[in-house]
């Protein structure tokens, strides 16, 4: 019965782990192929290349601009949903609208908007008087206009997340701090956060590993070209894209390989690092 | 009487809740404003926020300037086999992992789960080199054959037959001589047809969403898939943005169609923990 599964499987999963590992140990051109042992020649350029300590920097940073508002505001979201609401499906539906938009259309539609020129963003901000952003050449805005793409697209997903795991925690819990005098906001984050943390550990965990693959979004905010640069100098160039510019663009697979297994521990590490933070997190403040 | 069932929800919650909606669909009702705009509205010192004229026309030069029929109907071949595929099998394997006694089969679904939590690019490298192999560059299997089946659908299809198939029946059916392929065929499939469908739906989203291994190993001038031929639109070789977003809206209206035809199912699937992308 599960046959036709582990041969497909093993084909297309397991093994490419264990094979990009192999590649990543010698000089191989995608398209040449092995052109000699490199033992950990690749590792050690790349410990020591630039552009791979500026994607790394440029990850990371997009990570917490778009994780960290983006996980409280489903947190509130969710708060919202879970009062007795009218026609309820249809605001959980609109809110998890987003998340079926496709990456690329979503890149599309927000490069527009955040085009420097004409773009509705820079318009809304004039409206209110403050000055146009560069949101392409200015590093920390191209950061913050990618990070807007993804909590676009991600934050009514995991308000769900959170609405569904707030609709099990028991009512006498709130009707007993109720009693005690406890303020609907005291009895969110000292009863219904705690409540959910496993979820809240799920989303961290999963954004985690999203999060450090982000490819398409900066990729597409680069007008000038869809090579993996992220701009004229690399100010939002991701590891997936250093990735893909040198596994595709360049076609040096062994490097690219390389950055891939670095790019799995740093996701592990983070993933975990992440996870028991939020474990320790404690209820009340 | 509930506390929270006692107060009734007021109009802050609504206003917030109705600002989180028009943030949600705002940039999917502009996209489709400047489809029906000629170019020159992008650079206006007002932008364009009310809808234009020219939908018809932008529409006929999505088409005549990429062969955006030909992406449309490749992306619905690689999401609807992949769908078709994940369904069956997962629903197979999940079948086996959770009703099916065999030899280490706790250890092989751990195994399942934790290629699960390997990021997509760490397989690139060696997929692309398999895929050279079977000589399917450029080819829609190369992107069809890698997506038939996921961990995250056999872990969810695994739930399902755990939670919906009533094990008194199974045990009817054994007595009464079933194979196994009966069993599954007869017995557990039409108990875990609900969840199925959840899957199904939410695999067809995401593989017709799926850009980053179809822009590596798909040909965009030849053989694209939706994602891949709209990627190329942006890529600098055209400047004409209400070209551009006409085809990215062009690209997303069947998924946001399907999704609200089905909008309860998704929903409902997404909150007790169905796999996304």
């Amino acid at each position: 019965m599960t046959a036709p599964f582990y041969v497909l499987f093993g084909v297309f999963g397991l093994f490419p782990l264990l094979y990009t590992a192999w590649v990543a140990l010698h000089h191989w051109h995608l398209v040449n192929g092995d052109t000699g042992f490199a033992g950990l020649g690749n590792f050690a350029v790349l410990l020591q290349d630039p552009h791979f300590y500026n994607a790394l920097f440029n990850t990371v940073s997009i990570f917490v601009l778009s994780t960290v508002p983006q996980l409280f505001a489903a947190l509130g979201l969710a708060a919202l949903l879970d009062r007795p609401l009218r026609a309820r499906t249809l605001w959980r539906a609109s809110v998890l609208l987003p998340n079926v938009v496709s990456v690329v259309a979503v890149a599309l539609v927000f490069s527009q908007l955040f085009a420097e020129d004409y773009g509705v963003v820079n318009w809304a901000l004039g409206l209110v008087g403050l000055d146009p952003v560069e949101w392409r050449s200015d590093r920390f805005a191209s950061h913050v206009a990618v990070s807007a793409m993804v909590m676009w697209r991600w934050t009514g997903y995991n308000a769900l997340l959170y609405l569904a795991a707030m609709q099990s925690v028991p009512q006498e819990r709130y009707d007993a701090a109720m009693l005690d005098g406890a303020t609907r906001w005291r009895s969110f984050w000292s009863i219904t956060v705690p409540a959910i943390r496993p979820t809240i550990a799920f989303t961290v965990v999963v954004s985690t590993i999203g999060g450090l693959q982000l490819f398409a979004e900066p990729q597409l905010l680069d007008e000038t070209g869809v090579n993996g640069t992220g701009g004229a100098d690399r100010q939002f160039q991701t590891l997936a894209m250093y990735l893909y510019e040198k596994g595709f663009g360049e076609f040096d697979a062994g490097y690219a390989a390389a950055i891939a297994w670095l790019l799995f521990l740093f996701s592990a590490v983070f993933a975990l690092v992440n996870f028991s933070l939020v474990r320790r997190m404690r209820g009340g403040e | 009487m509930t506390v929270a069932a006692r107060e009734r929800t007021g109009f802050v919650v609504y206003g917030l809740l109705l600002a989180v909606v028009v943030a949600s669909i705002f940039p999917l009702y502009w996209s489709f404003v400047v489809s029906s705009k000629d170019n020159s509205a992008l650079g206006e010192t007002t932008p364009p926020l009310v809808p234009g004229g020219n939908l018809i026309e932008n529409v006929e030069r999505v088409f005549g300037t990429v062969d955006f029929w030909l992406a449309m109907q490749n992306s619905l071949i690689v999401a609807g086999t992949v769908t078709v595929s994940n369904v069956l099998l997962s629903s197979m394997a999940g079948f086996a992992f959770a009703r099916l006694r065999f030899p280490g089969r706790d250890s092989l679904f751990l195994v399942v789960i934790g290629t699960a939590m390997v990021p997509a690019q760490l397989g690139v490298i060696p997929l692309y080199l398999v895929v050279g192999e079977l000589g399917w560059y450029g080819r829609l299997e190369a992107v069809i054959v890698p997506g038939l089946v996921g961990a995250f659908s056999v872990f969810w299809m695994r739930q399902a037959c755990e939670e919906a198939i009533p094990g008194e029946l199974l045990d009817a059916g054994r007595v009464d001589g079933c194979s196994t392929v009966r069993l599954f065929w007869n017995v557990a499939m039409p108990a875990i047809r609900p969840q199925a469908a959840v899957l199904g739906m939410l695999t067809f989203m995401t593989a017709w969403n799926d850009f980053f291994w179809p822009l590596i190993v798909l040909d965009p001038n030849a053989h694209p898939t939706v994602q891949v031929a709209l990627s190329r639109l942006a890529s600098g070789y055209f400047t004409d943005y209400s070209l551009m977003l006409t085809a990215a809206t062009i690209g997303v209206l069947p998924v946001v169609v399907l999704f609200i035809v089905l909008a309860r199912k998704v929903v409902d699937g997404v909150m007790r923990g169905a796999p996304r992308g």
